[in-house]
């Protein structure tokens, strides 16, 4: 016996319903982005290029430590191992 | 090659490869920043830099009156290796602004 969700066809190359995580990411390149560390570091700023490590390249970034705006970058690299989320759009709850 | 020409970089690295010569601030692990000429890097972000200055920020809990003070201390180096793993960013120190009152 198997239950409908069983059934479903496997997904191929994430092009079906669930997608790929990846490909959210080059799907969002060029918008504004809210990237979090994991040592809990807030950046914002567009979304330049990502690669398959997860390291990001933003432009016009802003760091944000427990919500308030410490500093602005031209340009920044972010390695990619210290990344816990990327989220389109800025967060709502961060100041300036 | 063809598919990002929209003004962005086709992958990160390529922003430091821009850096190339160039003063850059790197953040690392455990509060510590570099400031110096990037002589050279890799896909692992082993760095080598030049004209090296460390900022380590060493915050100081001070029970009685529960105020965490920041301690700053400055080191000098004349070139310095970076293990990749402890790079957390990497920005071209020409517009860094900041933002703290």
């Amino acid at each position: 016996m198997s239950t409908p969700e069983q059934e479903a066809k496997p997904l191929e190359n994430g092009e079906g319903e669930g997608g790929d995580p990846s490909g959210f990411l080059t799907d969002i390149l060029g918008s504004d982005v809210t990237v979090k560390l994991n040592s809990g570091i807030v950046f914002t700023g567009t979304l330049q290029s990502v690669d398959g490590y997860m390291n990001i390249a933003l432009e016009g970034a802003r760091e944000y430590l427990d919500g308030y705006a410490v500093r602005q970058y031209g340009d920044s690299f972010i390695r990619g191992n210290n990344v816990s989320y990327i989220s389109a759009g800025k967060s709502p709850n961060l100041k300036n | 090659m063809e598919e990002k020409d929209e003004g962005g970089h086709a992958e990160p690295l390529d922003l430091v490869r821009l850096c190339l010569d160039e003063v850059v601030v790197v953040r690392l692990r455990g509060n510590r920043e570099l400031k110096g000429r990037l002589h050279a890097y890799d896909s692992h972000c082993n760095l080598v830099l030049g004209e090296v200055e460390e900022t380590i920020y060493i915050v100081e809990e001070e029970e009685e009156d529960e105020q965490s003070h920041v301690r700053i201390v400055k080191k000098q180096s004349e070139m310095l290796f970076v293990r990749g793993d402890s790079v957390v960013l990497i920005a071209p120190a020409e517009g860094i602004q900041d933002l703290r009152s």
